[in-house]
């Protein structure tokens, strides 16, 4: 589902999230799998939409910077997206918040981030801390 | 193909605190020889199956994995299905209504002696307590600690745990069943009883034969949960009662989807305590990923119009409950093991245009404005949090009434300044809701509601509402111990009118 707009997903992504530079192959395939399984389970007009502003994402800064945003160097693209975020109309507000949740889900989802960022929770709780402290 | 068909007396939809309050006080009509079925959309979990893993718990447990927005996707809305609804996945905060709401709803034959009668007897049953000090983290004892320095009447919430071992994943179902939620208490009891629960038995619609349409799903490969009681396949039950406790986002679609002289006000009346997750930064590590993770509360529901309470959400929650993206917002994820959180509520009113309905396949959509009341709530709820964050001694907040969203330490004397309405953008900060209530409000005719002070539908009488749908307003507090109250009287108003019915 997500092949025809792999680079510039994984270029927000990176935006998104600048830790994900650090990705590999195998790491950007979880993230993937993640969203694609979340629009799997959502109606098809609502995986069409994601998709089409995908595209809009990539094709915008060609008005602004001449760029395609999959070109624009790191700060740029922060900018793209931070304008989309505050855009005055809300639909455009929505597809940025769905996209960049979508992100942070298959980011933050992965179980190598517990030790990223030092999330410990554990189904021993009390216990299970005192053991490993 | 032909529905199968099936008979019995009293069906009751849905399995939360309503629909299992409902099965529980019918067990005695089912000891006496009648047919009593609880049909639950959500499948039975074992209790092996509650990991705590974030995607994979909130995928089984939540209605679109947690992802439900309301009708301008403004605004996520969480709710559960499973053997016990909803009471799978809260914390098991367990507060009685106030006075001042039951009195505001003005339901006719509804006073709150009657409420805070059957609550507290389902206080009882649930177990509920406070738990001791020592079993507080430091993300609870800082709330505490800071709300008291900044001048807030703090309160330590009664929460409805047994043998709680302070996992901090209330919210993907408890990996110890220690929440007694209906699923560990009321359910199980209703089934010693004879009530038949039968899972993944999603209600259609209701004839006004009193017949149900009811479809049984097959257990999905490698899908978590048992397989249903009955095989799968399209069923046509036969009742003599039904009792709709299919909560806010259940009850009035169903009503809606079914042909039934429903009064016009159904699905109106929606309210939702909308939340904002708030996080701050602390120079050390704390304890806030272990123990339970709400156990304070602060409420200026009368005053100011907004509840705040301890939280503790899992990573991607906590990803996503932040303002904007990149270096800061990595930062602060990074610095999880210094966290504090803090749950802004506002407290919403009943109001025109907010309501539940369907779309063209009979799903529920939810629509939703946010009045500036509720706008209001929101800042001065985030302001207060910032005040007790900072007293607390953290060295930097994230407000998302803020622009740009981080206050570090040396502004915490400007917060009235920084946190303002003139930042609030829907769509751009992640407001959520576990708190779902209206859509069959109780009152006395068609003209001003869907059911009597009792759950009775009005013009169907052998049709009753049990659940947070018939909150003619906002409860201003966790809700399901009125829900169980409610249920409750509910429940009498079934016993009562049994014979009617059932001859």
């Amino acid at each position: 589902m997500l092949t025809s707009v792999r680079p510039v997903l994984r270029a927000i992504g990176v935006t998104v999230v600048p830790e994900a530079t650090r990705l590999d192959e195998a790491g950007w395939a979880a993230i993937e799998d993640t969203v694609a399984a979340a629009l799997a389970s959502r109606p098809a007009t609502l995986q069409r939409q994601v998709l089409l502003f995908l595209r809009v994402v990539e094709w915008l800064p060609l008005v602004r910077f001449g760029r395609r945003f999959t070109r624009l160097d790191p700060a740029r693209r922060a900018r793209v997206l931070k304008s989309l975020l505050d855009a005055p109309l809300l639909l455009v507000r929505r597809g940025m918040w769905g996209l960049r949740t979508l992100l942070l889900m298959g980011y933050y989802g992965r179980p190598e981030v517990r030790d990223e960022i030092g999330y410990r929770a554990h189904p021993g709780g009390w216990n299970a801390r005192r053991r490993v402290s | 193909m032909t529905p199968t068909p099936r008979s019995y007396d009293v069906v009751v939809v849905g399995s939360g605190a309503g629909g299992g309050t409902v099965a529980q006080a019918l067990a005695p009509l089912a000891q006496a020889g009648r047919r009593v079925l609880v049909l639950e959309q959500g499948p039975r979990f074992g209790n092996d199956e509650f990991t705590g893993r974030e995607l994979e718990m909130a995928g089984a447990l939540y209605h679109d994995g947690g992802g439900f927005l309301s009708a301008d996707g403004t605004m996520t809305l969480a709710f559960a299905h499973g053997y016990g609804g909803s009471t799978i996945v809260y914390t098991g905060t367990s507060l009685s209504a106030p006075a001042r709401v039951i009195e505001r709803w003005a339901v006719p034959g509804l006073d709150h002696a009657d409420v805070l009668h059957r609550s507290q007897r389902y206080l009882g049953e649930n177990n509920v307590h406070r738990l001791p000090a020592e079993e507080l983290n430091d993300n609870n004892r800082l709330f505490e600690a800071g709300a008291r320095k900044a001048g807030y009447a703090v309160e330590q919430f009664p929460v409805n745990v047994k043998g709680c071992r302070g996992s901090s994943l209330c919210n993907l179902g408890c990996p110890n069943q220690a929440k007694q939620g209906t699923n560990r208490v009321q359910l199980p009891a209703a089934e010693r009883g004879g009530v038949e629960v039968v899972t993944r038995a999603e209600v259609l619609r209701i004839a006004p034969d009193r017949s149900l349409t009811v479809r049984v799903s097959e257990r999905p490969a490698g899908a978590k949960g048992l397989p249903s009681e009955w095989p799968p396949g399209e069923y046509r039950v036969a009742a003599k009662i039904v009792v709709c406790a299919a909560g806010a986002l259940g009850t009035p679609p169903l009503l809606l989807r079914s042909p039934l002289p429903a009064p016009r006000s159904l699905g109106e009346g929606f309210t939702c305590h909308p939340a904002l997750i708030l996080v701050a930064e602390h120079g050390t590590p704390i304890t806030n990923d272990v123990g339970h993770p709400k156990s304070f509360f602060v409420d200026r529901a009368a005053e100011e119009r907004f509840v705040l309470e301890t939280c503790m959400y899992f990573p991607f929650t906590t990803a996503k409950a932040l303002n904007g993206f990149g270096p800061e917002h990595s930062a602060l994820m990074r610095a999880f093991p210094r966290q504090q959180q803090i749950l802004v509520l506002a407290i919403d009113r009943a109001a025109d245009g907010n309501r539940v309905g369907i779309d063209r396949d009979g799903n529920p959509v939810v629509h939703y404005a946010y009045s500036p009341e509720t706008v209001t709530g929101l800042v001065q709820g985030n302001r207060a949090a910032a005040r007790i964050f900072f007293a607390a001694g953290a060295v930097r907040v994230h407000a998302p009434f803020a622009e740009p969203p981080t206050i570090e330490a040396r502004d915490a004397g400007r917060l009235d300044a920084l946190i303002d309405a003139r930042h609030w953008k829907p769509g751009k900060q992640a407001i959520s809701s576990a708190h779902l209530m209206g859509g069959c409000r109780m009152g006395t005719s068609t003209a001003d509601s869907v059911t009597d002070a009792w759950g009775r539908v009005h013009g169907i009488p052998w049709l009753f509402v049990a659940d947070a749908s018939l909150f003619p307003d906002a409860l201003e507090i966790n809700p399901y111990v009125t829900i169980m109250a409610l249920a409750d009287r509910v429940a009498e108003a079934v016993l009562g009118d049994a014979p009617q019915f059932l001859g």
